[in-house]
């Protein structure tokens, strides 16, 4: 690291003549294919100020980087524009280089000649090449007017605030407390575990969930640096990297957890049964209950909605644990960083009756089933059908139920064809008698074990046929199930009858997602799902600093996957952690308190609160601290006292003057 | 693919100029992503970066009308996800009212305001598409000195 004082370096006086370079980026064939990079070097070798052209086959590469270093030494330049692929990815590599070079890092201008250019006028190369022209003319003409800003240092809070705790959210806070970091775990059922404590076995290796599961529950639990929040959720968010304000409210479980020992014996005098949701519905839970036998925290919790309140519980309860006058409360933290592993839910096929699903008894979903299959659900692990109880025997499984379908979602869930493979081999080894059909689009299996569990499917007699059910009726005495389906690969329609049909629902965002978007002013994909900064390069960052996603939350995954994207995230958010310290954009508004009279116009326009009057001086005071450096009081300040440095007024009219001014110049 | 189709010119055809202000959170990364999934459109917009479509100020605008823009598009993230809490608020406060005082010049087709998320890549061609054929219709922007 150059320890030059930071308000030295790089800076150049005002008055000092401009000297450009101007570096195109060919990106291989990406630019170079489409626009004509050296006819564009040639004319914007003309401008003004411009001293040296460049061409490169890769600007981004050692040499290319080189090149540039090479050319402010030769032609002691002052400013450089790079016109190549997207800012958002690359203009941290060039700041770098340029600063390496002593130049102040803002002084360099990135054009976009490649997302915004060759690769979207592939078939117009003339009109591609002239458009590249206007857009570097655009940035030279900017970049003359750039000023040096220096980047500030915020300090990092060194705790972490982790919601959702299914197993990516508790890798993650395992992780970090292993690394010696306050961790806050928030999960807004009762229990931590989240989905993955609902599967019956887990592909491709069948080991029991659970019991896989347990034992790193109880980890969480033991840990003296996670404080485990439990059936609590994050209300607001603000602040920023290293510096998170964060409200939790903790739902009233309407007893006293200190006190509860999760006897359960509340639940064994309570009078009210209502469908028990972590069988999927199947079966009855009391409306006091421990959510599941592995709970952790293992404590009672009240349905305060479906309660009689006839006090039995009360009276059952040997701590004096309930409470019914309990309110919801709240807790303040204050957090560096966080990490959003808030899950998904699986497609509802109810709402359109998909496959006959709520209208036939003996249709159900693989989570339905998956329960069915568990020795501790609602049947004792026997599979059973929902219209009669008895044992099927021809069981039908459709893939793709919510997912790679226009009418629903058009993108694969990723996970289906397995659990399907999975789901069919556990009830073929319980029951060697069954018959099962797998009916599906394509099977896909691609990592370690997939495919050997797919043939293991087979070889244990799992019909596979590819189609899709056209027709799904229920016979109305037997309440079998009667499938009508084009057998794609013999070109031939099928008639089959089952006596139980299983939907393969897929992955779909859930309520949390909408949540901490919201909250944390996240991106969603076209899926619906929560986006990553980069989908190669960052794919657990954000594009908020210190904000980091894993799991579901952030595109369908399986149980490796999100573990061990509960791992990245922690091992991003220790860079920040450990180094106690966070690099922030030096954009930010100024004020010029000799244009600022005082009108106080700007003070509401900021979300952040970051403007304050100087009553002494009636002035306008911007906090830098507190600026994120949007813009909007720039905009709305009636004397043009406010400026937003790096997006100068004068910065963005230069480049609004010279769009169109290849017309002129070329007539 | 569907954003695909051949934008190649017909003709001697004039072509609008479009100046198109994104903001750095969605709406450029929007524009980013058009390009890495090839979704073709007209080589009539040219993009300038601001931090937040409440930067834009209405004098921006009129600049670009008068120095050779046919058509000027803002564009933010969509309402509720803007980077900076509300800012996006201010921009359609601002930008609507900037269209009432063109309406007065005949001028307020040649200004749009969208909302373009960063998973928009489909979206934003669409939308330099539509409004690319919309300026056409309208022809060469009457006002403009650099024509």
């Amino acid at each position: 690291m150059n320890d030059t004082k930071a308000t030295e370096k790089g800076t150049v006086k005002e008055s000092e003549e401009k000297r450009v370079g101007v570096f195109v980026c060919e990106c291989g064939v990406n630019i170079g294919g489409v626009v004509n990079t050296w006819a564009v070097a040639d004319y914007i070798g003309t401008l003004p100020g411009v001293k040296v052209t460049s061409v490169n086959k890769f600007t981004c590469s050692d040499s290319g980087q080189a090149d540039i270093q090479q050319k402010i030494k030769e032609y002691n330049l002052n400013r450089v524009v790079v016109a190549a692929c997207s800012p958002k990815t690359h203009e941290p590599t060039f700041r770098a280089c340029i600063e390496q070079m002593g130049l102040n890092q803002y002084f360099l201008e990135f054009v976009n000649i490649r997302d915004h250019c060759s690769w979207i006028h592939m078939w117009e190369k003339e009109k591609a090449t002239e458009k590249a022209k206007d857009l570097v003319r655009m940035g030279v003409e900017r970049s003359k007017l750039l000023e040096p800003l220096q980047a500030s240092e915020v300090p990092v809070t060194d705790k972490a605030l982790v919601i959702g705790a299914g197993v990516a959210g508790m890798q993650s806070a395992l992780d970090l407390a292993d690394m010696g970091f306050q961790v806050y775990l928030v999960e807004k059922e009762p229990s931590i575990g989240g989905r993955m404590a609902r599967f019956d076995k887990v592909f491709p290796t069948n080991d029991c969930s659970i019991c896989i599961l347990g034992p790193k529950m109880v980890e969480v639990a033991r840990n003296k640096n996670i404080k485990i929040m439990s059936y609590s959720e994050v209300k607001a968010v603000d602040g920023y990297v290293g510096n998170f304000n964060v409200k939790v409210e903790h739902k009233p479980r309407y007893l006293d957890v200190a006190k509860c020992t999760g006897c359960a014996k509340c639940s064994e005098v309570c009078p009210v049964e209502v469908p028990y949701d972590f069988n999927e519905g199947f079966g009855t839970r009391k409306a006091i209950y421990v959510p599941f036998p592995q709970a952790v925290p293992l404590r009672a919790v009240l349905d305060k909605e479906n309660c009689i309140s006839c006090k039995a519980c009360a009276k059952a309860c040997q701590s004096g644990a309930i409470n019914y006058d309990m309110q919801p409360s709240y807790t303040d933290l204050n957090v560096g960083v966080i990490i959003g592993a808030v899950g998904f839910k699986t497609y509802d096929p109810e709402p359109r009756h998909d496959f006959g699903y709520g209208l036939y008894d003996n249709v159900i979903t693989a989570m339905e089933f998956e329960r069915l299959l568990n020795a501790a659900g609602p049947t004792g692990g026997h599979v059973v059908r929902p219209s009669d109880c008895k044992e099927p025997i021809r069981v039908g499984f459709v893939n793709c139920v919510g997912s790679r379908d226009k009418a629903t979602n058009i993108y694969c869930s990723g996970v289906c064809c397995m659990v399907t493979i999975k789901n069919a081999q556990l009830l073929k080894e319980k029951r060697p008698e069954t018959d099962q059909t797998i009916m599906y689009i394509d099977i896909r299996t691609p990592f370690r074990g997939y495919e050997e569990s797919y043939n293991r499917s087979r070889n244990l007699g799992v019909k596979f046929l590819r189609g899709r059910p056209v027709e799904v009726k229920e016979d109305p005495v037997t309440k079998n199930i009667k499938v009508r389906i084009e057998d794609t690969l013999a070109g031939e329609m099928r008639n089959l009858e089952f006596d139980l049909m299983v939907l393969a629902t897929g992955i779909v965002p859930n309520e949390g997602i909408n949540q901490i978007q919201q909250l944390l002013k996240l991106s969603k994909a076209a899926d619906g799902l929560l986006m990553e900064a980069h989908p190669k390069l960052k794919p657990v960052d954000t594009t908020i600093d210190g904000v980091f996603l894993a799991g579901v939350a952030s595109g369908p995954k399986d149980i490796p996957y999100a573990v061990s994207q509960g791992s990245a995230c922690a091992g991003r958010a220790t860079i920040l952690l450990k180094n106690k310290k966070a690099i922030t954009e030096g954009i930010t508004a100024i004020v010029n308190p000799d244009v600022c009279v005082g009108c106080q116009v700007c003070i509401p326009m900021c979300p952040f609160q970051a403007i304050k009057m100087d009553e002494q001086a009636g002035k306008a005071n911007v906090m830098k601290a507190l600026c994120k450096g949007c813009g909007t009081c720039v905009a709305a300040c009636p004397t043009g006292a406010l400026e937003q440095s790096h997006f100068k007024n004068n910065q963005l009219l230069a480049q609004v003057r010279n769009v169109f001014k290849f017309q002129e110049v070329a007539a | 693919m569907s954003g695909e189709a051949s934008t190649a010119p017909k003709g001697n055809g004039w072509e609008p100029n479009i100046l198109a202000f994104c903001c750095n959170w969605c709406s450029y990364a929007g524009a980013d992503l058009a390009g890495v999934s090839r979704f073709q459109y007209p080589p009539t917009v040219k993009i300038l970066r601001v931090m937040c479509s409440s930067r834009v100020e209405p004098a921006f605008i009129l600049k670009a009308l008068k120095d050779g823009a046919d058509g000027v598009l803002v564009a933010g993230c969509h309402i509720g996800d803007c980077h900076y809490i509300d800012g996006n608020k201010n921009a359609e406060v601002r930008i609507n009212n900037t269209k009432k005082a063109l309406a007065k010049l005949g001028l307020d087709k040649r200004l749009r305001l969208e909302w373009i998320s960063a998973s928009e890549g489909l979206r934003f061609s669409e939308v330099i598409r539509d409004f690319t054929e919309e300026i056409k219709k309208l022809g060469q922007n009457p006002v403009k000195e650099v024509k």
